[in-house]
């Protein structure tokens, strides 16, 4: 059993830490952003070679880094900062002690090990097999290997999560039922056994393929199971930044979710269903039936989708709630125009939310209809929607996330305050316009993964319509926004690591100061007790238009191009 | 097993509800999180693949 002295009290949530358990989310989370930098700087060079006006990489580097940018911010990056919100939401928000922390720094060993060799040898250059590694196109046998180190060691920490909730159960470190967003962080732990378990199922032989032990394999079998690691691992995603929203929310603002019950029961939907979205990426194989590609992502990706709709309620609705609570009761938009804007961390949860909902969120299930995913299967459509989701949404949460972890566990100081303000938007504004616009030149027909769009050397050239050319160098500019965004979040966050003021026992500081002094409701069970949200309304009212607008018009646009006559 | 809680007015202990058990229980939430996706998703999804006729 850990000592006293191996905790401290966190002096704004009034929460124990863990000391071991802090050194570990620390230490995952410097990982998390030294990968997210790298995977960065490769999807720049990716979108400057898909700007035709400027078509920076030659082919081979174009795939790639295309392969690195991938590996490094869909897995990577995403994945060690996840393993850091697991720890947090269990040791931290539970008042106790890690499960085996020398197993967890094994887990962070393992992971590490795994995204180190995976870079080298996608930089050796006979790995450019994109993130899917489809087969038959091979790649160096380090490359599957890599990966499966560091899914044990994922899996490893996720274990490490359970063994912590079993811990806070014994030795009664909370009241009742977990807190919300432990539950959230527990969602995510869920679907990561799946996904990693997935991952294990398909990787494992693929590796021995490619070092001849196994003939060959099935690539519509490789392609199913490598589906339910590959999307289920941005499940982990959307349930992790949900739990990251409500965190935010509760430790800047003292909110309460509106209902306790419903928003565990919305997670509880992503735990029976969200994995199943993965069918969406097999829509277009005709050896697969209707009823099991409509079974998937229709009837049963919508009670998942149903989950998030509950969350896009219920998230702005206990924001609204706790202004509400705090006197900004004039007019329906009071809460909202007076919310800390100024405060990065509420600025970039807020933006994430938005845009996760309209540019990922209503996409997803569009992509997600077998007759809609026609128009824009293996389009750059996908990779536009899942910016929206992934970047827009989960990465700018994390990013979002990090101005609280560095003063609280940290225990530093921000450093250029004025810069880290200004990234949620600048970062916002240029991952938005990415998938907008990404999305933009699918819907016209652009293919995804392709250096050469126009097929420039081949004896049939293939012209798009200039508009289209135009999406790819609006695509290209959001990307430079993006970067910058990108850029100004590493310095800052490495600025602060290494040079911030060192904050003893004090508060947060502005601009990341709670506007209560409630952020302790972050680890506690409790509702808002009251449904008087008309903004919260509004808000949702906008969406479900704008939802229902673009599901109609892309049947429309579906009738015009696939006429039944 | 007993489903119930004791009430801190050391009153009769009150019937915890279905639900309430079902989000306190990791465990269960586990085994139900990768047992349907594995259902519905994998082993349905191989079944379907399987059935493909092989090329003559």
């Amino acid at each position: 059993m850990a000592t006293i002295e191996q905790f401290r009290t966190c002096p704004t949530t009034g929460l124990k830490v863990h000391l071991a358990a802090e050194n570990l989310i620390k230490a995952n989370a410097v990982v998390a952003v030294v990968f997210l930098a790298v995977g960065g700087l490769f999807g720049l060079m990716v979108a400057l070679t898909r700007w035709p006006a400027v078509h920076l990489l030659p082919a081979d580097w174009f795939y790639l880094a295309l392969t690195a940018h991938g590996l490094d911010v869909l897995l990577v990056w995403i994945i060690f900062f996840e393993v850091a919100i697991l720890y947090f939401a269990s040791a931290v928000l539970l008042n106790c002690r890690l499960a085996a922390p020398r197993v967890a720094w094994v887990a962070f060993a393992l992971m590490l090990i795994g995204a180190v060799l995976a870079n080298i040898t996608v930089l050796q250059g006979q790995s450019s097999v994109m993130f899917t590694s489809y087969v038959p196109m091979p790649a160096a046998p380090n490359f599957y290997l890599s990966l499966i180190i560091f899914a044990v060691g994922a899996l490893i920490a996720c274990f490490v999560f359970f063994g912590t909730l079993v811990i806070a159960k014994e030795e009664k470190t909370y009241q009742g039922s977990i807190p919300l967003v432990t539950f959230g962080a527990m969602t995510a732990a869920i679907i990561a056994v799946f996904t990693l378990a997935a991952g294990a199922i398909i990787l494992v032989p693929t590796w021995l393929w490619s070092i001849g032990y196994i003939s060959d394999i099935d690539p519509l079998t490789y392609k199913l199971v490598w589906w339910a690691m590959g999307h289920s691992s941005q499940q982990i995603n959307v349930s992790a930044h949900v739990a990251v929203w409500y965190a935010i929310a509760a430790i800047v603002l003292g909110a309460k979710p509106i209902s306790e019950k419903v928003s565990r029961s919305a997670f509880l939907l992503y735990i029976l269903f969200l994995q199943l979205a993965s069918a969406h990426h097999l829509l277009a194989e005709p050896g697969i039936s209707s009823e099991w590609k409509i079974f998937n992502t229709s009837y049963m990706m919508y009670l998942a989708v149903l989950g998030s709709m509950i969350h896009g309620l219920t998230v702005p609705g206990a924001i609204e709630a706790a202004q509400r609570r705090r006197g900004l009761t004039n007019g329906i938009f009071e809460w909202l125009r007076k919310a800390p804007w100024g405060n990065p961390a509420f600025a970039g949860m807020f933006l994430s939310l938005v845009m996760f909902g309209f540019l990922g969120g209503i996409t997803g299930v569009v992509l997600g209809t077998e007759q809609l995913n026609l128009l824009m299967h293996n389009t750059l459509y996908v990779p536009g929607h899942f910016h929206g989701t992934v970047v827009a949404g989960t990465t700018l949460a994390f990013m979002s996330v990090t101005y609280l972890v560095i003063p609280l566990i940290f225990r530093r100081d921000l450093v250029l305050k004025k810069v880290a303000q200004i990234q949620p938007y600048l970062f916002g504004i240029g991952a938005g316009g990415i998938s907008l616009f990404m999305m933009g030149a699918g819907t016209l027909g652009v293919a995804r993964r392709h250096w050469d769009i126009g097929f420039a050397d081949a004896v049939l050239r293939f012209e798009y319509p200039e508009v289209a050319i135009l999406m790819l160098g609006l695509n290209g500019i959001c990307a430079v926004l993006a970067s910058l965004g990108g850029i100004s979040y590493v310095v800052v966050v490495v600025g602060s690591v290494l040079f911030g003021k060192k904050m003893g026992e004090s508060k947060l500081a502005a601009p990341v100061a709670p506007v209560t002094s409630t952020a302790g409701v972050v680890g506690e069970y409790g509702n808002a007790g009251t449904l008087k949200l008309p903004g919260t309304i509004v808000l949702v009212s906008v969406f479900m238009m704008a939802f229902i607008l673009y599901y109609v018009v892309n049947w429309k646009y579906l009738s015009e191009i696939w006429p039944l006559r | 097993m007993s489903h119930s809680e004791p009430r801190q007015d050391g009153g009769e202990d009150e019937r915890v509800p279905f639900m309430q058990r079902l989000l306190d229980n990791p465990f269960l939430l586990l085994f139900i999180g990768v047992t349907v996706p594995t259902v519905f998703y994998i082993i349905w999804g191989v079944m379907e693949i399987a059935q493909i006729p092989i090329a003559p």
